[in-house]
């Protein structure tokens, strides 16, 4: 499982193969119509798509015309953890931000409004 | 409050739009919910992700203002965030966000507190960015971090 989770972090860790997952995700293309945008040889495209293959977030047809890539639904449920584990950060925030607003008086909103405006040391 | 429940923290990821929508509510009334947001001592106590201690360099919360911060996790390492205050009312806060290692990416961040029934609080924070991919990265920022705590956590979560 780690082994796997790594190379799916490695492989995302590149910016044109997260470009080419998020293009991916709108429907299957193949490697000439995925280098098409890129400044970069059909050759180095193919290098990205086998690195994005050997995570196992895109599958490659056997049509022996076409081959196009198609991206694995796993990828989806990748980004659900993604969103799921920034939601548990955000919620252990405001649980210490719970316990700020519990340890709070309401008084002295004046001195509080001097101190927003001051520079902290 | 309610000793033992947690109000549930929704995210929202829009899948046609670069933004993130983070909504929860919170048992104080909603000048605190502001102070506990704006004032410099209160604001580091509950910023941050867990074992990191945030330094507030710069803090002038007003409409204009501006801020800089450190981060410091638990192994020293220290990054940068700083941006803008646009707006600053008693039931909307908005402002610019930035990570100084990727000063490109800015961050529009609009907090809306709504006053509920019972002197409670609904926060809604809607953070939109240049585009798609950097919104995913953003998602994606807490799993590489999650990578280098370890994969025992990583395998709990998936």
């Amino acid at each position: 499982m780690a082994d796997q989770l790594s190379r799916v972090f490695a492989a995302l860790a590149d910016p044109t193969r997260r470009d080419i997952v998020a293009r991916l995700s709108a429907g299957d293309a193949t490697v000439s119509e995925l280098a098409e945008p890129y400044d970069v040889s059909v050759q180095a495209v193919s290098k990205h798509l086998k690195v994005l293959g050997d995570a196992g977030l895109i599958s490659r047809s056997q049509d022996a015309q076409r081959r196009p890539c198609h991206l694995e639904a796993e990828v989806f449920d990748l980004m659900t953890k993604w969103i799921e584990r920034y939601r548990r950060q955000a919620e252990d925030r405001f649980s210490r931000l719970d316990a700020v607003l519990a340890a709070m008086d309401d008084d002295r909103p004046e001195r509080a409004e001097r101190r927003a405006q001051g520079a902290a040391s | 409050m309610t000793a033992g429940t947690t109000n549930p923290t929704t995210v929202e990821a829009d899948p046609n739009l670069p933004t993130i929508r983070i909504v929860r509510e919170f048992d104080a009334p909603r000048e605190r919910v502001h102070r506990a947001w704006t004032d410099p001592e209160l604001l580091p106590q509950w910023l941050g992700p867990k074992g990191t201690e945030i330094t507030l360099l710069t803090w002038d919360a007003r409409t204009g203002g501006s801020y800089r911060y450190s981060a410091t996790d638990c192994d020293g390492n220290v990054v940068y965030f700083y941006g803008s205050f646009h707006e600053i009312r008693p039931d909307r806060l908005v402002q610019t966000f930035t990570f100084e290692g990727y000063p490109d990416g800015v961050s529009l961040d609009t907090l809306t507190l709504e006053e509920l029934d019972g002197g409670r609080t609904r926060a809604t924070v809607v953070g939109l960015v240049e585009n798609l991919q950097t919104r995913d990265m953003i998602l994606a920022s807490g799993m590489s971090k999650g990578v280098i705590e370890g994969y025992e956590k990583l395998d709990a979560l998936l």
